[in-house]
């Protein structure tokens, strides 16, 4: 939103419908993250491919953290304390580039390929789906990151902090229910 | 001038341009990969995707929000653009909601008449048995193509009401996201160009439900459709999201939930099912698209030839059927409601009296749209599905029936001695219901699990859908057209041309749908190029092409009836329907900000009985105001 134009109230009123808006767009996204979900039970039922179970507790443990530091960074942005917005906000960033990596690279470094039947289709698909959310919330903060170093936000108007955050949180926790759903449910096939 | 200062025109440079990017690029890394050079599916899907950011970014939807990312602030603009002509706004980016309104208007005009031009190339194939001049994947490319198109033609259709009519009707501005509006607009012009390709790169073969794993072997143009299909619902959802949070926010002073026009009602609820289910044939085309280009084995019951034996399952055809009806039942619903909330709201007006039970129409499309959640299996009966889920879909089928009879009886009632009187909005609308009444009649026989099992995928199956979205949605888009025409344009439309459209096109229809069902009854498959000579159908084939070429007919006159008049048609008068919806109380056309003043709202919205109560005052009153 532009800064200087609008008045605090409009400034208000616009902060209003912005947030339903968002919330919106994540119930929206909840039906296509349960798509990906149904569809996991639909094909693996009680069965789960042979995953690599300590990347998985480290990858999750990373992006809870992340979660953390973006908590930081949000109280930092509304206390106008621009050290912790920035550092915690540049932390999260790092973390959840962590856990990208982790993900691409360790998880889908695995011997299960996309075409290795329902579990490669699912496996890629739900990480694949979810990652693509990360790498966007991570382009998001960045952008954040860049207009708060020239100090654009303040305490009263730092709306694209919060919907960063809110977003990020949002992919976190989509992810506390991917995980269980890769990682623990159903037994391996032998 | 240039014209390269038309957004249309730089969208288009920039999906040619991005297209071949993408598929340069994806095929570069394929030889830096030591891979043999070749195009494979998968660096056309990057194609097609890179393509339309091509056309955002040309076009310039996203010029705005690229520059707040960089902290430049950019304050709205309005009004016609500098050193251009005003009828240049048409064709860029614009963010009035009457300028958006009228895109997506004009769009699904566009693709009404080539779906409909389709249809009529294959009705022409069908009328005699044996092959004339199409072969069967022409044929099977030209019927599924018409049926997505008309798909999309209603989706945007039905934008196309939701962003002119509800700021006006709730009294505000604009929508709540301008720039989200926009686009939202735009991402449905290189969507309705995929789909168009797709017949052009080796066409498609599997009716408008793309079916897996019949759509995971079909040629490329599938591919096309899959992607374009997916842009469409992204347009769905934005649109939808700032349709619900504009009549949550934005309503006027005074116009609380029971004092909307009714067609906000439907239009929330239509935005309800779309913001939500619209993610479930996204998400089960892009599965589709990902099994055609990367071997991802969601649906097919083998397993890719190169997969290796890590115990896994396959996938299964299902799934595809569960997650799309999940979204494409409820869809039908995204078209009808819109259409029937048009039918309530025009029918109090040429009929002097208040619409019967508006409250109970209120929330019949409210529980319309939640119950349409519920049913989806019921186009499931013979595909092998858990038998024991035949008679719940049964059951919550034959619901939806109640909150829809609730919308009949009321329209029954309200036109139940009034004083009617029969323009041509009025017409459609009267004809509107009586096709609707055929197309809800003909449902049940096929949501009853028993019967369904010989109705299924016969002609009758598409005499049912084609009288319930024409019923639902085309008939009611006409009669808005027609009814809004002297707001938007300031003239008035030519009634007796009017008149010679109703009377060519309802007709037609009904003959069309009656004859549709009674083929199917008689043996006709559906979806196929050729037919039995010996079922006896012959009458009803030809009948049937002539009703299409009728109401083809009937469409021209209605085309050239709005551009003549649009031109050089009398004047109207700025409420020639003596209305009581606010955007009747201000001028035609309607000016740039539509209200001077936000108006007050102080009374019901369809007391037409009682000459002196007011719904909206325009000057407002201090003491009103809440
Ligand atoms: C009384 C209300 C209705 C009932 C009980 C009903 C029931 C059904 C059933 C059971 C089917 C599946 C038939 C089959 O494939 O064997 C069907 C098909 C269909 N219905 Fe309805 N329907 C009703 C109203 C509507 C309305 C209002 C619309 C929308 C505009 C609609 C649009 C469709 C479409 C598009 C299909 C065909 C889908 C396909 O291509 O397979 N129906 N209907
Ligand atoms: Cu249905």
């Amino acid at each position: 939103m532009s800064v200087a134009t609008t008045t605090l109230s409009q400034y208000r009123a616009q902060l209003r419908s912005n947030r339903l808006g968002l919330w919106l767009f994540f119930i929206s996204e909840l039906f296509l993250f349960g798509g990906l979900l149904i569809s996991r039970f639909y094909l693996w039922g009680g069965t789960r491919p042979d995953l690599d179970q300590r990347l998985g507790l480290i990858v999750t443990s990373i992006l809870l953290l992340s979660s953390f530091f973006m908590y930081l960074a949000e109280v930092g942005a509304e206390h106008e304390n621009r050290r912790l917005f920035l550092f915690s906000l540049i932390m999260t960033a790092l973390l959840g580039t962590a856990f990208l990596l982790g993900v691409v690279i360790f998880e889908w470094g695995g011997e299960i390929r996309p075409w290795d039947g329902a579990f490669g289709a699912i496996l890629y698909g739900m990480t694949g789906m979810h990652a693509l959310h990360v790498a966007s919330g991570i382009v998001l903060i960045l952008i954040v990151a860049y207009n708060g170093l020239r100090g654009r936000y303040t305490a009263e108007r730092h709306w694209g902090v919060e919907a960063c955050a809110i977003y990020w949180h949002y992919v976190d926790v989509v992810w506390i229910f991917f995980y269980p759903a890769i990682y623990l449910m159903g037994t391996v096939p032998t | 001038m240039t014209v390269l200062s038309l957004g249309i025109v730089r969208g288009l440079a920039g999906q040619l341009i991005g297209s071949a990017l993408g598929i340069g690029v994806s095929v570069a890394v394929r030889v830096a990969m030591g891979l043999p050079l070749e195009v494979k599916e998968g660096a056309i899907v990057v194609g097609i995707l890179v393509g339309a950011m091509g056309f955002m970014i040309g076009v310039g939807a996203l010029t705005d929000w690229s520059k707040w990312m960089l902290g430049i602030e950019t304050p709205l603009r309005l009004g016609p653009p500098e050193g251009k002509p005003s009828w240049t706004r048409y064709f860029g980016v614009d963010y009035s909601h009457k300028i958006i309104g009228i895109q997506y208007g004009v769009t699904s005009m566009v693709l009404l008449f080539l779906a409909g031009l389709l249809a009529l190339t294959f009705r022409v194939e069908l009328t005699t048995p044996g092959l004339q001049f199409l072969d069967n994947h022409t044929y099977n490319t030209i019927m599924s193509t018409h049926g997505i198109a008309m798909i999309a033609a209603m989706l945007v259709g039905v934008g196309a009401m939701a962003n002119y009519l509800t700021p006006l009707m709730i009294g505000t501005s604009d929508m709540v996201f301008p720039r989200l509006n926009a686009f939202g607009f735009w991402i449905n012009v290189p969507a309705a160009l995929l789909i168009g390709t797709s017949m052009y790169v080796g066409g498609w073969d599997t009716g408008w439900t793309a079916y897996a794993p019949l759509s995971v072997n079909a040629p490329l143009g599938m591919q096309f459709v899959l992607l374009g299909v997916f842009l469409i619902g992204l347009s769905s959802i934005l649109g939808s999201i700032n349709v619900i949070v504009t009549v949550l926010h934005r309503r006027t002073p005074g116009m609380h939930f029971f004092r909307m026009p009714i067609f906000v009602w439907s239009v929330l609820a239509t935005s309800i099912i779309a913001f939500s289910a619209t993610q479930l044939i996204g998400l089960s085309f892009l599965m589709v698209s990902a099994e055609r280009a990367l071997g991802m084995t969601f649906f097919s019951p083998v397993l890719s030839p190169g997969a290796v034996a890590v115990g896994s399952p396959a996938g299964q055809v299902l799934l595809f059927q569960n997650l799309f009806w999940f979204y494409s039942h409820p869809a039908v619903y995204v078209f009808i409601l819109p259409g029937l909330g048009i039918i309530s709201e025009l029918l109090p007006v040429f009929s002097r009296k208040p619409l019967f039970g508006y409250k109970w129409v209120a929330l019949s499309s409210m529980a319309i749209a939640l119950m349409g959640f519920f049913v989806w299996g019921h186009h499931m009966f013979t595909s092998g599905m858990l038998e024991g889920l035949r008679i719940p879909f049964m059951v919550t089928t034959m619901l939806i029936a109640v909150p829809t009879g609730v919308k009949f009886f009321s329209w029954i009632a309200t036109l139940w001695g009034g004083k009617i009187s029969l323009q041509t909005p009025m017409l459609f609308v009267l004809g509107a219901i009586s096709i609707f009444l055929i197309g809800g009649l003909t449902g049940p026989p096929n949501g009853v699990s028993v019967s369904d099992l010989f109705l299924h995928d016969t002609y009758y199956i598409v005499g049912h859908f084609h009288a319930a979205m024409f019923g639902g949605f085309i008939f009611p888009f006409i009669a808005a057209i027609y009814y809004w025409f002297p707001k938007i344009t300031g003239r008035m439309y030519d009634e007796g041309l009017g008149k010679l459209h109703f009377w060519l096109m309802t007709p037609g229809f009904w003959l069309q749908s009656l004859a549709m069902a009674r083929v199917g009854l008689l043996g006709m498959r559906r979806r196929i190029a050729d037919w039995d000579p010996g079922l006896g159908i012959e009458t009803g084939q030809l009948m049937i092409t002539i009703a299409g070429f009728a109401i083809g007919i009937s469409m021209l006159i209605f085309l050239a009836n709005l551009i003549i008049s649009a031109v050089r048609g009398r004047v109207a008068s700025p409420n020639p329907w003596q209305s009581r919806s606010p955007e009747f109380q201000i001028p035609s056309p309607i000016p740039e900000h539509s209200y001077a003043q936000p108006p007050v709202i102080t009374g019901e919205p369809y007391d037409y009985a009682e000459p002196d109560s007011v719904y909206v005052s325009m000057s407002p009153a201090s003491s009103a105001a809440d």
